[in-house]
């Protein structure tokens, strides 16, 4: 393969990656709980944002490997996961070595899931929070193809849909809760002295 | 401070009340503990043996046989730790209480004889935070015998806060352990619970005072007392319209009303509750049934905790259900859905009937809901919320009618007859 | 004889079970599933495993006992 078609895959790769990981994030992020649409169930939304993010990480290995085997420039191996070893670029490719690494993290546990405590898997899981902005200013601080319109126009709905995912996450949260503390109150006013107490929020094990 | 209505007993007669509370008398009395120079299989086995023959089950509410309980924590190997449950989460139980301050030594030498048995390295006594008077005297005779080093086995004292499923088993080991006091999900109970890598076996503390008496006078003197199927001696907290509450020692198979009436009821009762506040009311035409675990099943209801609580006559059982049912809601661990939203649930509902504001959904309502939060948490409070609930429709069924037509509970605004701790949080109305 | 567990101090109501196995869970008014406890027949078993991988919490088993234990 040419240096010349190499360079190009390794934009291409890189850009359809970002898209895909906004994707899965979208879908992480508008899990909910109690589930109850008919037209579409939770499972299918989990299932999706597995199915996603596996596309996701194809095309970011096809991104590193081809920006590895283009000589054009060397970014050796090493660089793929140690931060800021590399010759070329040293800086911005580093970002995408720690993006890298983090979101290699949440694979690895999310593939091992069942072998681990729930407590640790959700842990690594929120790295995803921080891999996915690292990755983002990754794509941007390289620069190659950041001054296009139709790129930079693509960073904003990325991070739009992003953005709007936790909004709305967090709206149908406090509006959950808000239902379930109705739920769980009295309804009568009771007297003074009947002995009440708040019923307990969820605790969870450690 | 609680009571003992109970006087000495005859020298021959089995029975926990009456022994001496302080260390020298104790000694003086009952002699030595009973445990051979070395610990040995063969002498494990004995007590084992003997506590199989007596028939003793545990008096802190499950009733399950004390000696297959030891036998299992036996089978797990040495180190482990025995844990004296004095938690007494009941409301309206003293039973535990006036044992470690009134016998703490007959409580303590049975923690130390299964301790040899089971080759545990430890005994820890759990008191709950804020009881420093049981607390101090449980120091105190741990001090006592640690001074005359009657005890093989190191004994402290410990304080878990002070919440109804605190005591519940393996919120008690999860505790000791470090972590939080939070029932654990344990499908198969046969799996012995552990504190770290060894095994801890929890016995309530009435239990354990039991296998010390029995130890000494032999399981026969334990079969003296009480009815074949269940035999020996329960303490049992009298309390609610009465003038003399208190503990009484009884032989199994008393019937409640006999019980009851050492505590001099207040006129006639309208109801019983027995178990605790998660067991069970009962109407006057049961209440010669005798307190024992078949005989209690027979009408829906269980032994529980030693606790019987005289509902008088001018009270509403539905109220105090009501009560009983927002209390018991407040105590939830807050793990498990069914529990954390069912029993509020649950007691709205209640309340609503209590104050006559029954829509017409109401019936069915509390009816799906009684059937389907019980069994479905992981441990038995929401079962025992549920079972209260229920027997308290069947026993009050005529006030049920009368709420249901509208119109409010009379006794609504009467103070209770039951006892709650103090209120920690009030709902905003 | 296989059954479905639940972990209720593990389940959030994801409801993710009750909706790929409809036959045998159903949701109380809060979301917590409500399991029978009879054995399950072994048409759903498939669903069942599958309905204990997806769990987000892992709270649902499917436990294999051997008849008469």
């Amino acid at each position: 393969m040419s240096s010349t078609s190499l360079w190009y895959a390794t934009r291409a790769t890189g850009l359809v990656s970002l898209i895909l990981f906004t994707a899965t994030m979208v879908l992480g992020i508008t899990t909910t709980t109690r589930s109850r649409s008919r037209n579409w169930p939770g499972f299918a939304q989990q299932e999706l944002h597995r199915r996603v993010s596996m596309m996701a990480v194809v095309f970011l290995a096809l991104h590193v490997l081809t920006s590895v085997l283009d000589t054009y420039v060397h970014i050796g191996w090493a660089a793929v996961v140690v931060p800021f070893a590399s010759s070329y670029g040293r800086f911005w490719v580093g970002v995408g070595a720690i993006a890298l690494d983090l979101m290699i993290a949440v694979l690895v546990t999310s593939l091992l899931r069942s072998r681990m405590r729930p407590g640790t898997w959700r842990a690594v899981h929120w790295l995803a929070y921080l891999s996915w902005p690292v990755a983002l200013a990754h794509t941007f601080g390289m620069g190659t193809d950041a001054g296009e319109h139709w790129v930079v126009a693509l960073g904003v709905a990325c991070v739009a849909a992003v953005l709007t995912a936790l909004v709305w996450r967090l709206s149908v949260a406090s509006r959950q809760r808000a239902a379930r503390l109705a739920h769980a109150s009295v309804g009568v006013v009771p007297p003074t002295h009947l002995v009440l107490t708040a019923p307990n929020r969820r605790s969870h094990r450690a | 401070m609680p009571n003992a209505t109970d006087t000495m007993p005859a020298a021959r007669t089995y029975g926990l009340l009456g022994y001496p509370a302080d260390f020298a008398t104790h000694v003086g009395q009952v002699g030595p503990l009973p445990l051979p120079a070395r610990a040995d299989r063969d002498w494990g086995g004995a007590l084992l043996a003997a506590l199989e023959a007596s028939g003793l089950t545990g008096r802190g509410g499950a009733g399950f046989p004390a000696a297959i309980k030891a036998a299992v924590a036996r089978g797990k190997g040495r180190g482990g730790t025995i844990v004296v449950n004095a938690m007494e989460g009941e409301p309206a139980s003293d039973k535990d209480a006036l044992l470690m301050i009134r016998a703490p030594h007959l409580v303590l030498d049975g923690a130390q004889l299964l301790a040899a048995v089971s080759g545990a390295r430890s005994v820890v006594v759990c008191v709950p935070e804020g009881r420093d008077h049981v607390a101090d005297a449980a120091a105190r005779a741990v001090a006592e015998r640690t001074a005359a080093r009657w005890a093989p086995v190191v004994e402290t004292v410990v304080r878990p806060p002070d919440r109804f499923v605190a005591g519940e088993e393996s919120a008690l080991v999860g505790w000791i352990e470090g972590g939080q006091s939070l029932p654990a999900f344990r499908p198969d109970k046969s799996v012995p619970l552990r504190i770290g890598r060894k095994g801890a076996l929890v016995h309530n503390a009435e239990t354990l005072a039991h296998v010390a008496v029995i130890a000494r006078s032999g399981p026969e003197a334990f079969r003296s007392r009480g009815l074949p199927e269940d035999p020996g001696t329960s303490l049992v907290t009298v309390s609610g319209a009465v003038s003399q509450p208190g503990v009484v020692e009884v032989d199994r198979g008393t019937p409640l009303i006999d019980i009851v009436s050492r505590a001099t009821p207040l006129g006639s009762p309208r109801a019983l509750l027995v178990g605790g506040y998660g067991g069970a009311w009962v109407a006057p035409e049961h209440f010669s049934t005798p307190y024992a675990s078949l005989s209690l099943r027979a009408i829906g209801a269980t032994a529980g905790v030693g606790v019987v609580v005289v509902l008088g006559q001018e009270a509403c059982g539905i109220s105090e259900t009501a009560r009983l049912a927002h209390y018991l809601a407040g105590q939830s661990a807050g793990q498990c859905g069914p529990c954390v939203y069912g029993l509020p649930a649950i007691a709205d509902d209640l309340a609503r009937l209590a104050a006559g504001r029954v829509d017409p959904g109401l019936p069915a309502r509390l009816d799906r809901r009684l059937s389907e939060v019980g069994g479905r948490g992981a441990c038995r409070h929401p079962d025992g919320a549920v079972n209260v609930v229920r027997s308290a429709l069947r026993v009050f069924v005529a006030d049920v009618h009368v709420h249901s037509r509208g119109t409010p509970c009379a006794c609504w605004d009467r103070p209770t007859q039951l006892r709650f701790p103090a209120p920690t949080v009030q709902v905003a109305s | 004889m296989t059954r479905i567990l639940i972990d209720p101090v593990a389940c959030d109501a994801y409801g993710y079970c009750a909706e790929l196995l409809p036959e045998a869970i159903t949701v109380d008014e809060w979301g917590y599933p409500i399991v029978d406890g009879e054995p399950l027949p072994a048409e759903l078993v498939a669903a069942a495993r599958r309905a204990a991988r997806d769990c987000p919490r892992r709270a649902i088993s499917v436990q294999e006992r051997r008849a008469g234990a």
